[in-house]
């Protein structure tokens, strides 16, 4: 050590909300177009590993963050609820694009109107599909969210 | 290897089993899910299940004025949206009877065959990844943000791009682009060469795709089978070089063709296909014409009762259809698309049928399908 202290001293609060906000390991989980640009915030330009974020798993027992990449389909839906209930706790989730905020264009018979219906979202990333910049937006906003975390004994009834 | 053994039937009784492949899964690049009969580690039968991301789109498009609808063309095969617009508008203008200028169909072609190139080099980072190449995703990617900074540049979008329109194109090329898109097509063989390096001779590679999948042409003709798919197989039939559309006629490009029809040779046809794009772009960028880029057409297009036309263009993947009928009103009376890879899918089975089980994340990833076409 070079004259710096030995010693840091912190809240658990801060450590458990540093140590998750700064691991996110999202589920590999591409739906419709923006699963292209969810792709493409892995690229060497935009680099998600920046932001802890990259470790992309395929299946919903290692992941932490479900980033619902597209149009949900009421044939789907059933789907992701059940990848959302198989994840771990805690998890968080962002729904990427118009199609999982509201149904995006798709106003028709097939189509959830936001994936909101079927699972709590976290963060709403707006675009059509939304550049990954934007995606970049929607995590940072997620580490916040993160950061606000209060630690509290888990209560009987759940 | 094979479950057929005299051991595994004594163990357990039976020789196949159902194993579910999806909806979730990274190699399905979407949302499909395959239904397998597996004996062991090979494949007896497989049933693709489609529809986990149809939207309706084909019932959306007569509920929209002719024009309106390009944008929904964008979203069902997302990674070429310039493909699909150029399909689209070609269909209307035959069915309108709109001429469209010569320098909007040179724009044209220069948008659909660098469009070309994106969807190929998305195609060969997926199809690498399945496989259990990382890098190649890294070179591709790399490639593709120039090219969707030269549609940004065009048109404001990086992936639905809505660049074209009934008529003609909606702007003319910005200040400079000709030069950069110039440099990116100078550049690019240098590239293509790169990824060739990683993979061409790579043993691994070719370990997991020589053989693999072999699609016998007379089988791929049966099935409908267009694009890199049927030209793997031996079949010179490319619908930019039999029915030559926009500026096709003009420019000079060769249509590679392996006769294997292994996943291996439908990699080598990609991988020849984008230079050949580049050099349709270069040519085009060297003898832009100048002039309108908009025909002159009312502002409101109304079809002929009755109208009807099928309009294809040869797409990243193949033969993309649009076939629309008109009622004397604004709108499309219907609307129907010939995806591509819904077309391309069907011959999957056929090439599953008798692979291994980790061989059919590189079948999925050679047919190229995406599923926003597919469900639509």
């Amino acid at each position: 050590m070079t004259g710096e202290p030995e010693v840091v001293t912190t809240t658990y609060e801060r450590l458990y909300n540093w140590a998750r906000r700064s691991s996110l390991w999202p589920m590999q989980f591409g739906l419709a177009c923006c699963a292209i640009e969810m792709m493409a915030v892995l690229d060497p330009r935009h680099d998600m590993s920046r932001f802890g974020a990259e470790v992309f798993r395929s299946t919903p027992r290692q992941s932490d963050l479900m980033i619902v990449s597209g149009t949900v389909t009421e044939k789907m839906a059933p789907v992701i609820r059940r990848l959302w209930d198989q994840m771990p706790e805690p998890k968080w989730s962002i729904a990427m694009g118009a199609c999982a905020t509201c149904g995006g264009p798709y106003r028709t018979y097939a189509v959830t109107q936001g994936v909101d219906r079927v699972i709590p979202v976290d963060v709403y990333v707006p675009g059509c599909p939304p550049r990954p910049e934007a995606l970049i937006w929607g995590l940072l906003h997620l580490q916040r969210k993160i950061d606000r975390t209060r630690l509290r004994p888990v209560s009987a009834a759940r | 290897m094979s479950g057929a053994g005299p051991a595994g039937e004594a163990l357990f009784g039976l020789r196949e089993m159902e194993l579910n492949f999806g909806p979730q899964h990274p190699a399905t690049h979407g949302v499909m899910r395959l239904k397998l009969k597996v004996d062991g580690e090979r494949i007896v039968d497989c049933y693709p299940i489609i529809g986990y991301l149809h939207r309706g789109t084909e019932k959306l498009f007569e509920l929209h004025p002719f024009f309106q609808n390009v944008p929904h063309t964008d979203r069902l095969d997302y990674v070429a949206a310039a493909t699909n617009n150029l399909a689209y508008v070609g269909a209307v203008e035959k069915l309108v009877g709109l001429e469209v200028p010569p320098r909007a169909r040179y724009i044209r072609v220069i948008l659909a065959e660098l469009q070309r190139i994106s969807s190929h080099l998305v195609w060969l980072a997926t199809h690498a990844i399945d496989i259990g190449a990382m890098t190649p995703f890294f070179y591709c990617f790399r490639e593709r943000e120039v090219i969707l900074d030269l549609f940004e540049q065009y048109c404001g979008a990086r992936l639905t791009l809505n660049c074209m329109r009934p008529g003609g194109q909606p702007y003319d090329l910005p200040q400079g682009w000709v030069d950069r898109c110039g440099e990116f097509v100078a550049d690019f063989p240098a590239k293509v060469a790169e990824y060739e390096g990683l993979l061409t001779e790579n043993r691994i590679w070719k370990r997991r795709t020589v053989g693999v999948g072999v699609l016998p042409p007379e089988t791929a003709i049966a099935y409908g089978v267009t694009g890199p798919m049927l030209r793997g197989s031996g079949v010179a039939w490319d619908l930019r070089k039999a029915m030559p559309y926009e500026a096709y006629g003009e420019v000079e490009f060769d249509v590679p063709v392996y006769a294997n029809g292994d996943t291996y040779d439908r990699y080598l046809v990609r991988m020849e296909e984008m230079r050949q794009s580049a050099r349709i772009v270069r040519q085009c960028l060297e003898r832009l014409p100048g002039g309108p880029i908009m025909a002159k057409r009312p502002r409101v297009l109304k079809a002929a009762a009755e109208a009807e036309v099928y309009h294809a263009v040869e797409g990243p993947k193949g033969e993309l259809g649009f076939y629309i009928v008109g009622d004397g009103g604004p709108n499309p009376y219907r609307c129907h698309v010939r995806p591509t890879s819904f077309m391309n899918l069907q011959a999957l089975p056929e090439m599953a049928r008798g692979a291994l089980i980790s061989d059919l994340v590189a079948l999925i990833g050679t047919v190229d399908i995406v599923l926003g076409e597919i469900d639509r």
